[in-house]
């Protein structure tokens, strides 16, 4: 029986991880990321759960942990932001390299520079290209859905896998969630039986040796078709999922899809206020429509580029500024995508929500104004643009 | 849209430190009890003692999919009336909504400060009614039950019962703390002024 409760979406993933139950967790608190270790670590203290936690010093050594940990055999899990996700960069690829399935909640908070501690991708954004599979969250059910899937994603795929949230929007919000018991959510995740780890007597092992040139590409091509053969993966996780929660996962949700003329692209909990503004433009008879990415690495390119074939103009929405100077993370993946068909809708990019810069219904109308005014002018105008920033005076 | 029309959203203003946030939390517990979906959350940004902080509920009888701030509320709270004076808590406060305050002045004196809002002006002595029952200024829980009475968000009487059980499994082994709560909960349901 699905269970009827009410919590923020950090209590969400510290229940997760309880009924889970994993090895070892490698942990610094960083906001808005704290509470997941602070929940955690009562449900240690009060025996609810067996996990060796590890207090250290520095995010750094927080991700060391776990890839020893993860190396030796064991579940190892952690959680962070922001600044603390970019303090473990250099590990994330040794993580990920070693082919070490290492669960990470990341609770989205923009990176120090000005400092600030609210919303926006811009920290797992700036990790998109360490290897780690990355699936994003609209809200505390979806994050806790996530994360409950992430383990059998990422060990049989032998990568590591972030499950992104945003903070305070849904970390610190508490919302109505269905929560699945205990037993049913052990079953679907089951045991961690590692092939080889460290810890094996009969099976030396080395990890993280030198990769001299001779070998260097060849590991980099495994884990590339890794990455490549992953979506597979998610998609028969999400498919199993369903029959124990009724709660159906993909690449991505299509909303109101299938006759739009225009539609956005988006990350996260925004996409929830952007539902809302498509079922008022659909009242008012303008066909519009949204695409909702939870699967970002690997990402599902084809599927991207099906979804959005009968789309006449896209606005695809970015929570990190890339400084790429042509448009943000998001946006080059999306347009990337839809350069293989025939009949390309008319693509822009809006960077948005940076530092926690509220997303409203309005925001929503006003773009999707701007695609009705390229589907009428039939001109695409300026393609990078930003929205909800105060301009200077001249 | 039905389903947007059926949503109640509130807006509280109060001080880092005064428990806006806990009673904001707390109201969406309560409105789950009952039965609804909720949202209760609140707006962060540097945190510390006697700042002006604001909180969030969206309740509703279908899932809450917008994530935004609430900019037209339906009811507003404040919880310490000296914010009247730099906030502007009437910002887009519907005109059939209310404004419910903590204050010991009378509605028509409070309502000169509110930039002419039209809407109900509710007032409620919080901060006296907890320092009456439970010695201390905590002015949160009488004025989430004023918030439940002028809302009607929930059924008040419900609100009461669930509130009883709720303390009763946290203050197990302080019963004092309870019957003052439940009492500050009363009285102030009881003690609404509004002009007539």
């Amino acid at each position: 029986m699905a269970i009827r409760e009410r919590m923020s979406g950090n209590e969400a993933v510290a229940y997760a991880m309880k009924q889970i139950n994993p090895d070892v967790m490698g942990a610094f608190p960083i906001t808005p990321s704290t509470e997941i270790p602070q929940y955690f670590s009562k449900y240690i203290a009060d025996g609810k759960v067996d996990t060796e936690f590890v207090a250290v010093e520095s995010e750094h050594s927080a991700m060391s942990v776990c890839i020893g940990a993860a190396a030796a055999g064991a579940r190892a899990v952690t959680a962070t932001s922001s600044a603390g996700l970019a303090l473990m960069w250099e590990l994330l690829s040794v993580a990920a390299s070693s082919r070490l399935p290492i669960t990470m909640a990341v609770v989205n908070r923009a990176l120090t520079g000005p400092i600030n501690i609210n919303n926006d991708h811009s920290d797992s954004m700036g990790c998109r290209d360490t290897g780690w599979i990355q699936i994003y969250a609209e809200n505390n059910q979806e994050v806790y859905d996530n994360y409950i899937q992430a383990m059998p994603i990422s060990e049989y795929c032998r990568l590591p896998i972030m499950i992104c949230q945003d903070g305070f929007i849904t970390s610190h919000a508490v919302e109505n969630i269905t929560l699945l018991e205990d037993e049913v959510v052990k079953d679907f995740v089951g045991e961690y039986e590692p092939a080889h780890y460290l810890l094996k007597k009969d099976e030396p092992l080395a990890v993280g040796p030198y990769g001299v040139s001779p070998y260097y590409m060849e590991i980099k091509k495994a884990q590339a078709e890794a990455m490549k053969s992953a979506g597979e993966r998610i998609l028969s996780v999400a498919e199993a999922f369903e029959k124990i929660s009724g709660r159906k996962y993909g690449f991505f949700e299509e909303y109101r899809l299938e006759d739009a003329e225009m539609a956005v692209v988006v990350i996260g909990s925004s996409a929830g206020t952007g539902k809302d503004a498509v079922d008022q433009l659909r009242a008012a008879g303008i066909k519009a429509g949204l695409l909702k990415i939870r699967v970002f690495r690997p990402f599902p390119m084809k599927e991207v580029a099906a979804a959005l074939s009968g789309v006449k103009a896209v606005a695809v929405m970015d929570k990190a500024e890339g400084f790429s100077a042509c448009g943000g993370p998001l946006f080059a993946e999306v347009r990337s995508a839809l350069y293989d068909l025939e009949d390309r809708p008319k693509c822009i990019n809006y960077v948005y929500g940076l530092g926690g810069r509220d997303v409203t219904v309005g925001t929503y109308e006003t773009i999707f104004g701007e695609l009705a005014e390229i589907l009428r002018t039939g001109e695409t105008g300026e393609v990078y643009r930003h929205i909800g920033q105060r301009e200077g005076e001249e | 849209m039905e389903q947007n029309n059926k949503t109640v959203e509130i807006r509280w203003h109060g001080r880092g430190g005064q428990g806006a946030k806990t009673a904001c939390l707390l109201l969406a517990d309560v409105a789950f009890n009952s039965g609804k979906y909720v949202q209760g959350f609140p707006e962060y940004g540097p945190e510390r003692m006697g700042a002006p902080i604001t909180a969030y509920n969206r309740i509703s009888d279908t899932p809450n999919r917008v994530h935004s701030n609430i900019y037209e509320p339906d009811f507003v709270v404040v919880v310490d009336e000296t914010l009247l004076h730099t906030v502007d808590v009437t910002s887009g406060l519907k005109e059939g909504g209310a404004i419910i305050i903590n204050s010991t002045r009378n509605p028509k004196e409070v309502r000169k400060q509110l930039g002419g809002y039209k809407g109900r002006v509710c007032v409620v002595d919080a901060g006296g009614i907890s320092v009456r029952t439970l010695g201390k200024e905590f002015p949160n829980t009488p004025m989430l039950a004023a918030t439940v009475k002028v809302s009607q968000v929930i059924d008040p009487e419900k609100f009461l019962a669930d509130m009883e059980e709720s303390l009763g499994h946290k203050f197990a082994s302080k019963p004092q703390v309870i019957a003052g709560n439940m009492e500050a909960l009363r009285f102030a349901m009881d003690e609404i002024r509004e002009e007539q």
